[in-house]
């Protein structure tokens, strides 16, 4: 129970986490000011939510383990977190598109979490709930504004959805630990949330005047620990400082 | 959903000293981050809650919270909590205050926060001129609780303090 609890814990940290990570290499970087703003603010908000996810990790698996090791000292295939959080930024319409699929997800993922049976994970939902609305909103508006923009801008959105679209379906195949959790009264459901969550992105895409592709072949492999190639230059850039100056603090 | 907070009068003033380092201005008392504060042999007892989860503010706060009550010779422990999750309803009136005369413009009920972090409806009153003639700039300001506004009418640019609920 307790191996299986601080597992499913990590994976929903470790989404938060590389996300949170992925937008902040836009810090200083993003496209606008406004936009640059708004992206580190997100990711600052999702490296918050990791924090508490990691403490109480940390906690459960006692051994003197600080929310540090478990952010900085894993290996990749100790990392849990679906693909679709670590794809590239990309240009701006990828970075929104992924944002976008994911907040649609976070947010179904985290209204199911704030019910469980596990005060502490209920707790963390409850308060990130209020912090991933507006991520949603902020993505959400995004899309439609660029989908229904210029020519230029709806083929690059129209590209960005058709690349990661695939990625989107492992968000809902349960690993045995979600699965182990779910009958404790922990673990959401994520089977149940796919009706709504298809709902709720095609309506936006649709307003977007953008399509949802037909896909046959979906990706996966993330929540079991098997990575993109994408994963190991994230953990290079995360991990270095760690690595290189072991029990360092700020 | 509002519990009632206890607070140890003993330990009142010198909590109430303590102030947002990203809001000089505003103390926590009237944030309403301090969610408990009781003596136990001896022992100031903080409990303080995030306004948000990446709040970078919460870990000095934390540390300020302990040096001014050592400095009135209480020891102390904090203990962050997150349940009941922070809201903008706790700011106290004195709080709305304090951060209108900064510069910040108050949190709005969530109705009108919607429409105007939509740009539907222009509700959020400039505060250097006092005009409901403002526009969103930014969804997120200088800090995460925080979205960009300009007047339209002086010019100024200011931040907003979005409503959480």
């Amino acid at each position: 129970m307790k191996e299986n609890l601080i597992k499913y814990i990590l994976g929903i940290a470790d989404n938060s986490l590389i996300l949170g990570q992925r937008l902040s290499e836009l810090c200083g970087h993003g496209p606008s000011l406004e936009t640059d703003i708004a992206l580190t603010n997100i990711s600052l908000d999702l490296l918050g939510q990791t924090r508490s996810y990691f403490q109480y990790a940390a906690k459960l698996k006692g051994e003197n383990t600080t929310e540090d090791d478990l952010a900085f000292l894993r290996k990749e295939r100790q990392y849990l977190n679906a693909l679709l959080v670590e794809q590239p930024n990309g240009d701006f319409a990828h970075t929104i598109v992924r944002q976008f699929l994911f907040d649609g997800f976070h947010l179904l993922f985290l209204e199911q979490l704030r019910t469980c049976a596990d005060t502490q994970l209920a707790a963390i939902a409850e308060k990130s709930i209020k912090e991933v609305k507006y991520h949603f909103r902020f993505s959400s508006e995004w899309v439609k504004r660029l989908g229904d923009g210029t020519e230029e801008s709806h083929e690059k959105m129209q590209v960005a959805i058709n690349d990661l679209w695939i990625f989107t379906n492992e968000l809902f195949l349960m690993t045995d630990a979600e699965t182990a959790m779910h009958r404790e009264g922990i673990g959401v459901d994520l089977e149940s949330l796919r009706a709504d969550y298809q709902e709720q992105i095609s309506e936006i895409v649709e307003e977007a005047t953008l399509q949802i592709p037909e896909t046959k072949y979906w990706q996966k492999g993330g929540k079991q620990g098997i990575h993109s190639e994408q994963m190991g230059y994230i953990l290079a850039d995360m991990q270095y400082m760690q690595r290189a100056y072991p029990n360092m603090q700020w | 959903m509002e519990a009632t907070v206890f607070i140890e009068d003993s330990l009142r003033k010198i909590l109430a000293s303590v102030s947002d380092p990203e809001i000089p201005v505003l103390s926590i008392m009237d944030m309403g981050v301090v969610r408990e504060a009781k003596l136990e042999n001896g022992i100031a007892k903080i409990k303080i809650t995030p306004t948000y989860s990446g709040c970078p503010a919460m870990d000095v706060i934390g540390d300020d919270i302990k040096s001014a009550l050592k400095n009135e010779g209480f020891d102390s422990k904090i203990e962050l909590v997150l349940s009941p999750a922070w809201t903008t309803d706790w700011i106290t009136e004195k709080g709305r205050k304090d951060l209108e005369a900064y510069g910040i413009a108050a949190p709005l009920d969530a109705d009108s926060d919607k429409a105007a972090l939509l740009g539907n409806k222009r509700v959020v009153k400039c505060t250097n001129c006092g005009s409901q003639n403002t526009k969103m700039v930014s969804q997120f300001g200088s800090t995460a609780c925080k979205a960009l506004f300009q007047c339209e009418d002086c010019l100024e640019p200011f931040d907003y303090f979005k409503c959480l609920k």
